[in-house]
């Protein structure tokens, strides 16, 4: 059955006679091995899993939670490393603060949710706070040493070590966990069969409905990005900017606002990204290196500077971590970082990146 | 780069006329410290011995080891010290420990060189890892190969033994002494760390660190002159390994325990800001850093009680410090003392003129 869905992939493909048909047409192994996959996969995920499977690979409940686990913790490094990327491809800053921002939005959403009870509104307060600290950085510091790579990367790592002291001096170093607001509590029933019951009856997978609602919002400030980069002037700017920032600059463009502009957005979305992850988990001393060395991982195996990069990166990421928790505890980070140094060794780029 | 271009490179490497007297004039500085070193143990107590100088020594090692790679080879590596604990964990497990189900109890003849090997081996790969990119990746290649041994160490319980680490590693006895007593230590980590100032020194004056220099300031033309830039550049990480490595062994051997905090991302980190806030532009600047930051280390907490404010505060300090020697002496505390010395004799021969 997959063989023959595989070679109708081909023949379509072939009178189509796009980009996809002729990948197919020159690589007919691959293309027949990738469809052997995705189908594998699909039954994996829709198909109920027979007794002698579940006992050998463990129980399908298990695989489908990390499955989604995985995918719901891509959105929020996606949305940690997207930043990151976009300030290192613009001014080739390895913002080490990256992580501290994540955090301080966190807190500062934290504060917000408690002062005004709104959840959606302590989004905006951990933007604005995090955007006003990134620009800050950007024009008092980053400005006065441009082309100086590992100076500026120096001055963030100063900065984030200060940074994550003072805020355990405001905040302790307990962990805060972010209420989930009333109508994004509980889950959702999804029409993924986790197991039949002995009557034949077949249990859906229930999810946190909050998870889900953030994945999206994810993937649509993904979408946003990748329209506002690609459809927009300013867009149009950061890619000419990424690309040659001398040029752009003599062509009398300003690039300095332009710095500034991304800094903050880029900062903005890590200290988004806080009130997801405290909703998620929790927000405490030590998760702005965790989440800091997430982006480096995610930017590193999905190619610097490149949003569509930064997404495949942190689903990959998101999915090795949460399965590496289930199947092998003892080295689920190690997982991780295999893949980051096989795709260091084959493509020293990052999956997406350009050279 | 901006942090290394006081590289030692263009000192004269010819010694003529009267070379002896020359030579001791010019070291005179060094030969004194290492005099003062030598005969330390005659007047300090142990505390000053262990905690603070021999601290000082074995951090300046692992340094050095950062130094050699971002002065004179321009790759800012924060995976040594990762090298050293793994070096570290390698003698641990191989060693003896208070843990008998995991350590092998092997003889120190066996377990160190091989727990070295094992460190140079993880050190050469990640070198050649990240050799491949260039520049500012660097940074972040290393930094996330070092967290991942941090994480790994923090959630293996098989080998590292997760959070608790290993206890009890002790110095071995050998030649009839034991080396755990705070003198012969003392002596051990001295002459180890004198070795490896003294080969850093001499490999970057010798062909190869100046190729290395070479490669750091214009690796194209260096290509095309027919170096093998990539090479020279995993050799270095080699090297500078093996120095990492040893100096893991004593840092354990001082410190009588390791665990996932000794290479973790704040080590790594503090390891960074030593070599930076000494001088990547000398040897001399990776024992300069590491001095300041034992001392703050240990008298930052009774300092800042003394003046009224929260002992706690010791990260911010370092942090200020660092962000103070990055923002105005990209070159260190050496650098600060070299145009000291600049000013001192400019202003001397206008005196004289």
């Amino acid at each position: 059955m997959a063989t023959a869905l595989g070679d109708e992939g081909t023949a379509r493909g072939a009178r189509r006679g796009d980009a996809l048909g002729r990948w197919i047409n020159h690589h007919p192994l691959a293309a027949l091995s990738l469809a052997v996959i995705v189908i594998f996969c699909l039954w994996l995920i829709l198909a109920p899993w027979p007794q002698g499977f579940e006992d050998w690979f463990g129980r399908k409940r298990l695989f489908i939670n990390a499955l989604f686990n995985g995918i719901t913790l891509g959105g929020l490094y996606f949305l940690v490393a997207a930043g990151f990327t976009l300030i290192f491809g613009l001014m080739r800053n390895v913002n080490l603060a990256h992580g501290s921002l994540y955090l301080f939005g966190g807190y500062m959403g934290y504060e917000a949710g408690v002062w005004t009870g709104s959840w959606l509104l302590s989004f905006v307060v951990a933007f604005l706070c995090c955007a006003i600290v990134g620009a800050a950085m950007q024009i008092l510091i980053f400005r006065r040493m441009e082309g100086q790579d590992l100076r500026q990367t120096l001055v963030t790592l100063g900065l984030s070590i200060v940074f994550a002291d003072l805020m355990v001096w405001v905040w302790g170093g307990n962990a805060i966990q972010i209420d989930t607001p009333d109508y994004l509590t509980g889950p959702v029933p999804t029409p993924i069969v986790v197991a039949l019951k002995p009557s034949g009856d077949a249990i859906f997978l229930q999810y946190p409905r909050v998870r889900l609602v953030i994945f999206a919002a994810a993937v649509l400030i993904g979408i946003g990005m990748w329209l506002a980069l690609h459809r927009t002037r300013i867009g149009m700017m950061i890619r000419a900017g990424v690309d040659d920032r001398d040029m752009l600059s003599v062509l009398g463009y300003r690039v300095q606002l332009l710095f500034v502009l991304v800094f903050a957005f880029g900062a903005g979305l890590a200290g988004m990204a806080g009130i997801v992850g405290g909703t998620f988990q929790s927000i405490s001393l030590g998760e702005d290196s965790h989440f800091l060395l997430a982006s480096l991982v995610v930017v590193i195996v999905g190619g610097m500077g490149s949003i569509p990069g930064a997404a495949l990166g942190a689903l990959i990421i998101g999915l090795s971590e949460q399965f590496g928790l289930v199947y092998f505890q003892n080295y689920a980070t190690v997982a991780t970082f295999v893949i980051m140094v096989v795709v260091l060794a084959l493509r020293p780029q990052g999956l997406l990146g350009r050279r | 780069m901006a942090l290394s271009d006081t590289g030692t490179a263009r000192r004269p490497i010819g010694l003529e006329g009267d070379a002896f007297s020359r030579w001791l004039s010019q070291h005179s500085p060094t030969l004194l410290l290492g005099l003062l070193l030598v005969l330390l143990p005659a007047a300090a107590t142990d505390f000053v011995l262990d905690q603070i100088v021999g601290w000082t020594l074995v951090l300046g090692m692992i340094a050095l080891s950062l130094m050699f790679l971002a002065g004179y080879g321009g790759m800012v590596s924060l995976v040594q010290m990762t090298v050293a604990g793994l070096a570290g964990y390698s003698i641990t497990v191989l060693g003896a420990s208070s843990l008998p189900s995991i350590s092998l109890f092997w003889p120190w003849w066996v377990a160190a060189p091989l727990a070295i090997l094992i460190a140079v081996a993880f050190g050469t790969l990640a070198g050649a890892l990240s050799a491949r990119t260039e520049g500012i990746y660097t940074i972040m290649i290393t930094l996330a190969l070092a967290s991942a041994f941090f994480y790994l160490t923090l959630q293996n319980w098989s080998i590292f033994n997760g959070f608790n680490g290993f206890t009890s590693v002790p110095a071995p006895i050998f030649l009839g002494v034991n080396w755990k007593s705070p003198v012969p230590l003392y002596y051990l980590i001295l002459f180890c760390a004198g070795l490896s100032y003294v080969a850093v020194l001499y490999v970057s004056r010798a062909p190869f660190g100046i190729a290395l220099q070479g490669a750091r300031d214009n690796p194209r033309r260096m290509e095309a002159i027919g170096f093998n830039v990539m090479a020279h550049r995993i050799a270095a990480y080699a090297f500078a390994a093996v120095i990492a490595a040893v100096g893991g062994i004593l840092l354990v051997w001082l410190n009588n325990q390791i665990s996932p905090g000794t290479a973790g991302i704040q080590a790594t980190i503090d390891l960074l800001v030593i070599a930076v806030v000494g001088g990547l532009g000398h040897p001399i600047g990776a024992f300069i850093g590491a001095f300041i930051y034992v001392i703050l280390r240990t008298f930052a907490l009774d300092a800042l009680v003394a003046v009224g404010l929260d002992g706690r505060r010791f990260q911010t300090i370092i942090g200020l410090g660092f962000l103070v020697i990055v923002l105005f002496s990209p070159d260190g505390v050496i650098g600060i003392w070299r145009r000291w010395l600049a000013r001192a004799a400019s202003s001397r021969r206008g005196i004289g003129r």
